[in-house]
């Protein structure tokens, strides 16, 4: 294994078997394709956002790429280990986060989950101590440590959920949308720390989210998955064209009037006298500017960028048609 | 070894868990109690009528519903084990955090049951035991040698218990909802760990089958060697063996359950 191929995996797929209803004790079998014939790499130190619709596949893939889903088919490898056959090995080098499930002990305070975390990785007294010193210091959990897991707020379970993961120095971290639920300064919070995690440390992440701001503000690569294929691999900046994104010209006329006809512009929304108008991403706003300001009475305009949730939704859209 | 020392922290954890929950500990402790007190009258009654039912005198009897009362929870007869929380788990999906962790799944939850049992046994236990011991006239070994081999003898029934209650818990891998699963048990356990009736009592075929059933290494069989009853080295061989089917089993059980079954939620 080399840095370069440190997470690989080699058309992997997951096949679950469901079984149906179908009738008076009659049940109907039914393959569903979680994941299907995925690959990539992943090389150590990258910062990689795994996005996707609900039920896309991403935890299935998180859950292959940890040992406790083996592949039905396929090739996975996470630092040279093969995750199934010795999750036990890997468990030690991965840290794993979930916004939704906690690792912490509900009814103790947060101190105790540590220094059962201390045992169970075999953590080194110094190091841990060292760990724990700078992940309460960044992560602001020193007024906590005493409290009982369950009187914490979502934002500061979060933090001590990431602080557990992180105090046996994993040489990956998989977050599963670790800001959901957070409020705004909670987000930053959390986001600040990944970003410092993965320069100073050069700890590989693999992050999933709904929250594309995580994706904007951390990940330099973006994987998109959809119905169990990967869709696209590549920088977050490549996405617009990806997905055939469109600008949007906010135009604001004197008075109301029948919706502008300048190719190759489309109108997409009036509201009085103020109109959208749509155009390919690729096009240069001036002469579609010049060609309006000639014909209309203009007031006022603004040149929108491509909204990355929109993108991505339809890419999700068109592939759910094709 | 530092496996030791983790489950160590585990079972501490668990002791510390149900610690932290006085009232419900108050309350048990007055439930065992008022528990005890209905039983005691019911089992003198019953053995003003019929002297040394089951081999046992009445302060044996006596002693017997009180040593029950004190193991009800600690070996979570009727319930109440971490078993719950992990049925729970697998529910929810939860137990996938179980499972990225670097130990043995079953270990972690046997340390945590343990840790679970000796507190109930401390907290819960003790106070009805004294209490019937104090008000009636219970049959109390003076040599400490039978009260060491007493305790040996919970260790195991211990690890049977936790024998039993894992492989219920692991049945919600495929039942999704065990709570008809965990019902079935806590009616076997009461019936068959001799929690109603002293199995010694059971007449003929009825008597042989609940006596070989794993339940009497719960009650049973500590209750026998504190009673001067058994030979503690065939009961606790009895018991081992039990402890070591039933743990088998709930490993085979566990690697069936996570590399087969789904674990839940994304």
């Amino acid at each position: 294994m080399q840095d370069s191929d440190f997470i690989t995996l080699e058309k992997v797929e997951k096949v679950f078997e469901v079984r149906k209803k179908a009738g008076f004790l009659k049940r109907e079998r039914r393959q569903v394709r979680a994941v299907d014939s995925i690959s990539f790499t992943v090389a150590r130190g990258e910062m990689v956002g795994y996005i996707g619709p609900n039920g896309a596949g991403k935890s299935t893939t998180i859950k292959m790429l940890t040992g406790i889903l083996m592949p039905s088919a396929g090739r996975l490898r996470v630092a040279g280990i093969d995750p199934s056959r010795e999750r036990t090995r890997l468990a030690h080098r991965i840290g794993v986060v979930f916004g939704q499930r906690t690792t912490l002990w509900w009814d103790l305070p947060l101190i105790d989950s540590y220094r059962l975390a201390h045992r169970m990785y075999r953590i080194p007294d110094a190091r841990y101590r060292e760990n724990l010193d700078r992940c309460v210091e960044l992560l602001e959990l020193g007024a906590l440590l005493d409290v009982p897991v369950r009187q914490l707020s979502l934002g500061q379970r979060m933090r001590g959920d990431i602080a557990a993961a992180l105090l046996h120095d994993p040489e990956v971290l998989y977050l599963d949308e670790p800001t959901i639920g957070l409020d705004v300064v909670s987000k930053a919070k959390v986001r600040g720390f990944l970003k410092e995690l993965n320069t100073e440390r050069g700890t590989t992440v693999l992050l999933t989210t709904h929250d594309l701001q995580d994706i904007e503000q951390l990940c330099s690569r973006v994987m998109v998955i959809d119905h169990g294929r990967l869709m696209y691999d590549g920088p977050l900046a490549g996405l617009h064209e990806a997905g055939e994104g469109e600008r949007t010209l906010v135009v604001d006329l004197e008075r109301e009037l029948p919706p502008i006809e300048v190719p190759p512009c489309r109108v997409v929304r009036v509201e009085g006298p103020r109109q959208w108008l749509a155009f390919p991403a690729g096009q240069s706003a001036a002469p579609l500017v010049a060609a309006i300001a000639a014909a209309y009475p203009l007031v006022d305009l603004s040149v929108r960028e491509p909204d990355i949730e929109a993108v991505i939704a339809k890419m999700y859209a068109e592939k759910a048609v094709s | 070894m530092g496996a030791g020392r983790l489950y160590a922290a585990v079972a501490a954890g668990g002791f510390r868990r149900y610690a932290t929950y006085r009232a419900a500990t108050a309350a048990g402790v007055f439930t065992n109690t008022a528990f005890g007190l209905i039983l005691v009258y019911t089992y003198r009654a019953l053995w003003d009528e019929k002297p040394h039912l089951g081999g046992y005198d009445q302060a044996q009897a006596v002693t017997y519903v009180w040593l029950g009362q004190a193991l009800l929870s600690t070996l979570a007869i009727g319930g109440g084990g971490v078993e719950d929380e992990l049925m729970e788990r697998i529910r929810t999906g939860d137990v996938a955090i179980d499972l990225y962790r670097p130990v043995d799944l079953q270990m972690w939850w046997l340390a945590a049951d343990l840790g679970r049992a000796f507190f109930q046994l401390l907290g819960r236990g003790l106070v009805p035991f004294a209490f019937g011991a104090l008000f009636f006239p219970a049959y109390l070994p003076t040599d400490a040698g039978t009260w060491v081999a007493l305790l040996v003898a919970l260790l195991l029934a211990m690890l049977v218990g936790f024998g039993i209650r894992y492989l219920v818990a692991l049945s919600a891998f495929w039942l999704l909802d065990g709570t008809g699963v965990s019902q079935m048990a806590w009616l076997l356990g009461y019936f068959c760990s001799g929690m109603l009736l002293p199995l010694n009592v059971f007449p003929g075929a009825l008597g042989e089958v609940v006596r070989a059933l794993p339940w009497s290494s719960l009650l049973q069989a500590p209750a026998d060697v504190l009673l001067g009853h058994a030979d503690p080295l065939r009961t606790y061989l009895f018991q081992g063996a039990w402890a070591a089917v039933l743990l088998g089993a709930g490993r085979l059980l566990q690697s069936v359950a996570t590399r087969r079954v789904v674990v839940q939620g994304g």
